[in-house]
């Protein structure tokens, strides 16, 4: 086994995509640390990604901002402007794990374990953002919902990572929010997890809106019916009712040890309402 | 456990009893020095890895060590062949360290390895092969105890191996007589102590025979007779040190590694660490039984209770002992009944052995118990208060286990509950407010202390009973007040295995009352010693002299005029009066005293997802007498928690195979800080007349009440009776849902 | 596998050691240097008994690897107190009796240090939910929380 911490992407790149056996990079660790403790993964390369200057900066681009791949979901809560813009993403990271754990863990990261119950997948493809990943053959630009292609299985290829995420430009009075359910306040994985981004117009109807969630399926789910059920709407309650009912539609659950599938569809259409209108009142200016 | 009054205690007034010193451990606990069971290393120590099971119930057939023997760094590979036959009651603590033959639980240990470093161990120990015929398994109590239910073990003709009955007065009558019956079935899941500090152990076991040990545990002379037993040598040979311990509540009450560490240390000549990782630690060390228990009480319309039945079945794991016995005898201790009936039925299921946790056995049946009577107070149309205040036990009741109680404190808790603020505050809507009562017995048992007078006349005391959660504090205090001094020149250590006569294990809420009693003892007999060269200095009988305030004095004009002689000069002195001074004490205590609590709790369940949320808490409960009044609350605090978490959301969770599917603090949900609000407590003081300052164990009682208070309070927020245990939100809110 | 030298600063402290590639921070302060003050609870980053900072942020040493420490600043338990002077939260807990067992206490201290430097003047419910990543199973963490908001007061009027 080797450990091996470049300091470009490209060093990052010939790094991973040069290790003949299992190669896995370091971002924040929070999953691969557990792994490697118990036996799960055993590398023969180890490439920690934290000392690429890109892969740890937030920068502001186009209007949108751009995350670094291993940027902690910490950094992100320091960064007000980002806090301003994606309040939902932020919360979404704020959710990942405890402080300590808040202190490593990135948005990329996250992303790549794939797990189907992730905070920040969710409210990044409600975000519409899209992943830049560079590999050997270049780079390229993935919208978020199609990096995860399985229970802890991306769309990835040998010698790729996440060089950042990218969060779009947001429409004037667009906002967006993450609630997850968990039986306690915090340290719980996701039992179900709900991310709405929303625009409105000038008089608060909801000209645009995208929700997804997470823990009900393999992957995260888009729920197209449920934004159609709020865009011409001000979230009044029979169009709450069929987010709500569209959510719950969408659901296609597991009975574990975390929930049963009624309790995860039931849920599912709550915090979608409940996101909804924290999102919405966060566009319209009622509350940050 | 009859009260005799041997102490009048209710007058004295105390210097040093009954303030918040800075516990005498702190600074090294505050600082990162205090050292645990895993933070010993030795001069050419290796590292142990445990090989376990992931069958629930399985037949070895095979073990092949021979990939791991071959390894370049390993030092020693040990199956149950290397540990000797056994013959006595120590046999089912072996077979729960080390499978003689047969798996009985996922995570059974079958074989260990030791190696010159850890990644070395864990690499071995993947590669010792076990070939294994798997047979069926049972892990659910009501599932177990049914007729032809697959048999736990082979050579088991049923699952239920023992039976246990307690009452008095005849139920059958007493229910002809009740005017309104509640009659319900309960259930609650294994929960396990969660203590921090995973078990971990430091053995050496030399040529010569002579093993020393190092382990965070409750108890170790426990641990030095147990692994003598299992490893057929003499108490004399083995020394037990304890090191810090990081946690135990009942649950480092037994063995789980160290005689395997002393196989391993045997057969390698090296020094042996084994620590357990936390998935371990959840799935084979002790947890709870599980339990489902079915009620019935009986009382008159004016809430007199005339009768109370209790069918208890507790499964404890793989070998019985699942102390069932206990929850039959708890379960109506906090009432005072003309006809009452508990029978504990022990059943066996494929899961790890069960160990103590804090008041073992009785928040299963007090959730049972003070359920129903809950139920009862509503089918009345009564306050659950006043009706607890109608038939609470007092002075003189004959309790459902028997004994006749002599002073208690449940009344004093319940008039106090209902004068507490929290009681008659208003509730916010959409809250619930639950009330429920808890009983321990608490244990007094073998203990020995012994206190040296230093020449400076500072005080070195040693006790046998591991401190786990600030009692050393406790025990200077008690000799500061026997001998008069300031708590400052006390210090208290707890001596190891050699250096003190044998010390049951710190459990059952004994250690304040009944080391602080040897610990008195002890004092006492130092001041005897302090007494008598004072009167060889003034060369007056030693009749003549009393100890006051740190200090010999004549006693009386007749004694004659002489000025007082201080401990500080008395010990300066020792030297030439006879040498050095000290005294000990050697007894099993008796008198320790029956506890109980009232807890009141407000909670809000979210009726949307079935999430509860506790929004006040207030614990009241009688101490006899609190020493240490911060460690005394914190007992009520930390033990109402746990009982919180158990009612919410802790427990094991099997999957149809029978494999542990939460073994981790991910899963297993022990409540974290953002759960909770400040936990209020009441401290009463009726002390217990076994002790010479009045002290009740404090520490157990506190997690029987809440299962059942946490569940009233869900009942008054949501609508809804949880009759099992955990109140999960998917339970709750398939509760609210089945009733909408 | 062939270990890694590795130079970073523990406690201020110039530090060098040799680790394996795969091996947590938490095993080579614990066993490696012997700051055994940081504890090991579950190994997974759910109890927060092995918390430490890693160039002033707060971590579970469990989830870093020992070879990510190259040119940082780890701070651990051992660095709190200066000389004899114990870090007012190190008093607080002890005036407050704020530990029972004592072995998540090290992990909690840093951590609170961590929230006070972020936060001085934290709310109950702040305190809390910083903490939420720090397993208490004694206190039911009354006494803890009183003591860190106690600590912030002073910290603030010094």
């Amino acid at each position: 086994m080797r450990f091996e911490a470049p300091e470009t992407v490209e060093a990052a790149v010939s790094l991973m995509a040069g290790e003949p056996g299992n190669a896995q990079a370091l971002a924040g660790g929070t999953d691969l640390l557990v792994q490697l403790k118990t036996g799960r993964v055993s590398p023969d390369l180890i490439v920690d990604l934290k000392r690429i200057p890109s892969m740890v900066a937030i920068t502001q681009e186009d209007g949108g901002f751009r995350l670094g791949g291993a940027v902690p979901a910490a950094d992100m809560l320091e960064d007000d402007a980002l806090k301003a813009a994606w309040p939902g993403i932020c919360e979404a990271a704020h959710l990942v794990g405890s402080t300590q754990v808040m202190g490593r863990a990135s948005l990329a990261g996250n992303l790549c374990t794939s797990s189907p119950a992730a905070d920040t997948v969710p409210a990044m493809v409600a975000a519409s953002a899209t992943a830049r990943i560079v590999g050997p053959d270049g780079s390229r630009d993935l919208a978020v919902e199609d990096v995860p292609s399985g229970v802890q299985k991306n769309s990835l290829k040998k010698g790729e990572v996440v060089e950042s995420i990218y969060l779009p430009p947001r429409p004037a009075r667009s906002s967006d929010a993450y609630l997850r359910f968990i039986p306690r306040t915090e340290m719980d994985i996701a039992v179900v997890g709900c991310g709405v981004s929303i625009t409105l117009d000038e008089g608060g109807i909801v000209t645009d809106a995208k929700v997804a969630l997470g823990a009900v399926a393999i992957t995260v789910q888009v729920v197209e019916a449920g934004a159609k059920a709020i865009i011409g709407s001000k979230l009044e309650d029979a169009a709450l009712d069929a987010l709500a009912a569209a959510c719950s539609a969408a659901c296609k659950p597991i009975n574990d040890k975390r929930g049963t599938i009624e309790f995860r569809t039931d849920v599912a259409g709550v915090l979608a309402k409940r996101a909804a209108k924290i999102a919405y009142d966060r566009a319209a200016g009622v509350t940050a | 456990m009859p009260l005799d009054a041997q102490h009048d205690n209710h007058t004295r007034e105390f210097k040093v009893v009954g303030t918040r010193p800075v516990r005498p451990d702190g600074l090294d606990k505050v600082t990162g020095r205090a050292r645990y069971g895993a933070d010993m290393s030795l001069p050419g120590m290796i590292f142990g890895e445990i090989v376990r099971a992931n069958h629930a119930h399985a037949k070895i057939v095979k073990i092949d060590t021979s990939a791991a023997e071959a390894l370049s760094g390993v030092h020693a590979v040990v199956t149950r062949a290397d540990f000797p036959a056994q013959s006595d009651g120590m046999v089912d603590i072996l077979d729960h360290c080390m499978a003689d033959g047969e798996v009985l639980y996922d995570g059974h240990a079958v074989a260990a390895v030791a190696a010159s470093s850890k990644a070395l161990a864990r690499k071995a120990a993947a590669l010792i092969k076990v070939e294994y015929e798997v047979l069926p398994h049972v892990t659910d109590v009501d599932e177990a105890a049914k007729p032809g239910a697959p048999l736990v073990k082979q050579g088991i003709e049923s699952n239920i191996v023992a039976t246990h009955e307690f009452g008095h007065g005849d139920v059958e009558k007493g229910f002809t007589e009740a005017e309104v019956i509640v009659e319900r079935s309960y259930t609650t899941e294994a929960t396990h102590q969660g203590y921090i500090e995973p078990h971990a152990c430091v053995a050496t076991l030399g040529g010569d025979g002579v093993a020393d040990i190092w382990c965070c545990t409750q108890g170790h002379f426990m641990v030095r007779n147990t692994c003598a037993a299992i490893m057929g040598m003499n108490a004399s040979q083995i020394r037990v040190t304890a090191s810090e311990i990081g946690g135990g509540f009942g649950g480092k009450t037994t063995v789980y590694i160290e005689p395997t560490a002393l196989a391993l240390s045997k057969k390698a000549g090296r020094p042996v660490k084994i620590v357990m990782n936390r998935e371990d630690v959840f799935r084979a060390s002790g947890p709870t039984a599980s339990s489902s228990i079915d009620i019935k009480i009986g009382a008159k319309k004016d809430g007199t209770l005339v009768a109370g039945q209790a069918t208890l079945r507790y499964q404890g794991g793989a070998w019985g002992g699942s102390i069932v016995d206990f929850g039959a005898m708890a379960a109506f201790a906090c009432y005072d009944m003309p006809n009452v009936k508990a029978v504990g039925i022990d059943v066996l299921a494929n899961r790890p052995k069960l160990a103590a946790y804090r008041a073992p056995s009785a928040p299963m049946a007090a959730f049972a118990v003070e359920s129903a009577v809950n139920e009862m107070c509503d089918e009345l149309g009564m306050d659950p208060l006043d009706f607890r205040l109608k038939n609470c036990a007092r002075a003189g009741t004959k309790s459902s286990y028997g004994p006749t109680y002599g002073e208690i404190g449940l009344e004093a808790t319940l008039e106090a509950a209902k004068a507490h603020p929290h009681w008659s505050a208003p509730l916010p809507e959409g809250q619930g407010r639950g009330i429920a009562c808890g009983f321990w017995f608490n244990f007094g048992g073998q203990t020995s202390s012994s206190l040296n007078i230093n020449e400076d006349g500072t005080v070195g005391l040693s006790v046998g009973t591991p401190d786990i959660g600030g009692s050393r504090a406790a025990m200077c205090q008690m000799a500061a007040e026997a001998l008069g001094i300031p708590y400052e020149k006390v210090r208290a250590i707890v001596a190891d295995t050699a250096s003190l006569g044998y010390n049951d294990v710190t459990d059952g809420s004994r250690t304040t009352f009944a080391s602080g009693l040897a610990v008195i003892n002890s004092a006492n007999q130092a001041v005897e010693r302090l007494c008598e060269r004072a009167a060889q200095t003034w060369d007056i009988p030693a009749e003549a002299v009393e100890w006051k305030d740190g200090a010999a004095h004549p006693a009386g004009a007749n004694a004659g005029n002489f000025e007082p002689l201080s401990l500080d000069e008395l010990a300066a002195n020792s030297g030439s009066t006879g040498g050095p001074i000290s005294g000990h004490c050697e007894i099993n205590a008796d008198g320790a005293g029956v506890s109980f609590g009232t807890h009141i709790c407000d909670a809000e369940v979210d009726k949307e997802t079935g999430r509860t949320t506790i929004t006040r808490y207030t614990v009241i409960q009688d101490a006899g007498k609190a020493i240490h009044p911060d460690y005394v609350e914190g007992q009520f605090q930390g033990g109402a928690v746990q009982g919180i978490g158990w009612a919410l959301n802790e427990e094991y969770i099997y999957g149809e195979d029978g494999r542990l599917q939460n073994a981790g603090f991910l899963d297993y949900r022990i409540p974290v800080a953002s759960d909770l609000p400040m936990i209020d407590t009441q401290i009463l003081e009726i002390p217990n007349p076994g002790h010479p300052y009045g002290v009740r164990g404090v520490g157990e009682t506190p997690i029987v009440p809440p299962l059942a208070a946490v569940a009233h309070a869900i009942t008054g927020s949501c609508g809804q009776r949880m009759r099992a245990i955990p109140m999960s939100p998917p339970k709750v809110l398939a509760a609210i849902k089945a009733a909408s | 596998m062939s270990q890694l030298q590795i130079s970073t600063t523990v406690n201020g402290d110039p530090v060098e050691f040799l680790c394996e590639p795969d091996e947590s921070l938490m095993d080579v302060l614990r066993d490696r240097l012997g700051l055994t003050g940081t504890k090991e609870g579950c190994g997974s980053g759910d109890c927060g008994a092995c918390s430490v900072t890693v160039d002033g942020r707060l971590v579970c040493s469990c989830l870093v690897l020992g070879a990510e420490a190259q040119g940082r600043q780890i701070g651990t338990i051992e660095g709190m107190a200066k000389g004899e002077k114990l870090h007012v939260l190190q008093q607080k807990f002890l005036e407050h009796a704020a530990l029972q067992c004592g072995i998540c206490t090290p992990g909690i201290l840093v951590a609170a240090e961590a929230l006070l430097k972020e936060n001085p003047d934290p709310t109950e419910t702040e305190v809390r939910y910083w903490l939420a990543g720090n397993l208490c199973r004694c206190t039911g963490y009354d006494k803890i929380i009183r003591a860190v908001m106690d600590a912030a007061t002073e910290m603030r009027g010094a």
